[in-house]
């Protein structure tokens, strides 16, 4: 009832005690194309989709390399994103000049959550419009965090953010307990997955999504088309199968289909090819 | 009275010799590896050589701590370079961004004498030779260090650069192949070796190709 008095500045408090700007910034990143991230012990992975405007532009990117042991996915306000990105490679940069030694995720994420509260604080200045999703690998181990435009910061399991997320997140969450142990490649399938359930139908190509890893062994980088669209057809099966049928159907596939995939994550690593009822 | 002199130098001189020469190919990039100070030696293992791109290796003798210095400074903005331009540098632009590094501090400079040797965009050899304040020249061969008096003339005499100043313009780089120039490196050491005394113990030799780079071993005299 009091949004539209309260909410000019970002300097001025409701009475309800909200700071309706810093709202409406975490609206942004709600209405930008999803973006998920999920990680094991050893190894962490981002995904996201990418939609063009139209069919003769480019898809902007949302996924940056911050250095070899950390990856940012964003969503929301593109141009804000990739200024956050500029400034996270430059502290990871002076980081390593200094002590020699790459940045600890958690520091990262620190100095990017305190940048954000500033713009909460300034009359002169709004709030990021921009969901990022960091992904580290330190000392400590594989880390996954999300900043929020407030200046909040959380760490995570597995997340989703950006339109139709929720999906992404439903499936994440019947998943997640797997992910600690799962093997590197099952990782990116499950990110697939979770792509494909933002996308609600439309099926699911490597022109469309943007999938990187960074893990043990192995730095942060994009995969590329040929080897995403090979990991797409080696379980896309049944996505063809679903086609138009009624959603109460595809989700009692998955939910079989988990349980199968659970069992198959257990037995280790298996081929791509062939034996499709391993994971849906 | 008499103009006071400082009593304390921010500089030191490590010595040692550095030599880079360009091939049609290939660029081969030698260093000793032996830090000194004053007569003293403070180690005969160090390296003086520096990896700054895929094709793109730099040299340098002189006070080792502003190298060090140099050495990141570089690399940090060679970073900031591929994270803009998803490529590595080549050569040429790296052999800038060192002029430019190089000037930034020309009032308090890097006591660094430097040669870069690398191949440029077309796959042939390339080797840049700086003096402290960043002055750099694209020449076919080129030494620095303790050991460049003795060593300059006899690469002169072995692989005479015709004037870059003469038209039609000529290549600079030799004409040997690369397991000559190898030889030529060692030959030029060993001599060195004799009679200046910061140059010795071991001469570290890199060699950059188009498969990649390459790293060799010689022993040298230890006196």
């Amino acid at each position: 009832m009091f949004r539209n008095q309260y909410d000019t500045d970002v300097t001025t408090w409701s009475p309800a005690g909200r700071l309706f700007q810093v709202e409406y910034a975490m609206e942004a990143v709600k209405q930008g194309s999803a973006a998920i991230g999920l990680r094991s012990k050893t190894h962490i992975v981002l995904g996201c989709v990418n939609k063009a405007n139209s069919e003769l532009s480019s898809h902007q990117k949302k996924i940056f390399k911050v250095d070899d042991h950390i990856g940012v996915a964003i969503a929301g306000l593109t141009a804000d994103g990739r200024v956050l990105s500029r400034y996270m490679r430059n502290e990871s940069i002076n980081y390593s000049f200094t002590y020699e030694s790459p940045l600890p995720v958690g520091r990262l994420v620190v100095q990017l959550a305190d940048k954000a509260q500033v713009c909460t604080q300034r009359s002169w200045k709004r709030p990021y419009g921009v969901g990022l999703l960091v992904a580290g690998l330190d000392e400590s181990g594989a880390h996954l965090y999300y900043n929020c435009p407030s200046g909040n910061y959380f760490e995570y399991q597995a997340f989703a953010i950006g339109s139709r997320s929720q999906a992404a997140k439903t499936y994440l969450e019947r998943r997640f307990e797997n992910f600690a142990d799962s093997s590197r490649d099952y990782l990116v399938k499950d990110a697939l997955m979770a792509i494909r359930e933002t996308l609600q139908g439309e099926t699911l190509k490597s022109s469309i999504c943007t999938v990187a890893v960074v893990g043990v062994g192995e730095p942060f980088h994009v995969l590329d088309q040929e080897t995403v669209q090979q990991m797409i057809d080696a379980f896309e099966i049944v996505g063809e199968q679903e086609g138009p049928a009624a959603e109460p159907d595809a989700s009692a596939v998955l939910e079989a289909a988990a349980e199968q995939g659970a069992a198959a994550a257990d037995q280790g690593g298996s081929t791509d090819e062939g034996v499709a009822p391993m994971d849906i | 009275m008499t103009k006071q002199q400082a009593n304390w130098s921010p500089y030191d001189n490590n010595g040692g010799s550095c030599v880079a020469i360009a091939g049609a190919d290939y660029c081969v990039i030698a260093a000793d590896t032996r830090m000194s100070t004053g007569y003293n030696i403070l180690t005969r293992e160090y390296s003086k050589i520096c990896k700054l791109a895929d094709k793109c290796v730099m040299a340098s003798s002189g006070f080792q701590a502003d190298v060090k210095a140099l050495q990141k400074q570089l690399a940090a903005r060679h970073l900031i370079y591929q994270h803009q331009h998803n490529k590595q540098m080549n050569c040429p632009a790296m052999a800038q961004l060192l002029s430019n590094t190089l000037y930034y501090k020309r009032f308090f400079p890097y006591y660094s004498f430097n040669v870069l040797g690398g191949l440029d965009n077309e796959g042939k050899g390339c080797v840049f030779t700086y003096d402290a304040v960043g002055s750099y020249e694209k020449v076919g061969y080129s030494s620095q260090g303790s050991g460049s008096t003795l060593i300059m003339p006899f690469l002169d005499n072995q692989l005479k650069s015709p004037s870059p100043l003469l038209l039609p313009v000529q290549d600079a780089v030799t004409p040997l192949v690369e397991a000559e120039a190898v030889n030529l490196v060692k030959t030029v050491f060993a001599s060195a070796s004799e009679r200046d005394i910061y140059t010795g113990d071991k001469l570290e030799i890199v060699v950059v190709t188009a498969d990649g780079i390459r790293r060799e071993y010689m022993e040298l005299r230890k006196d």
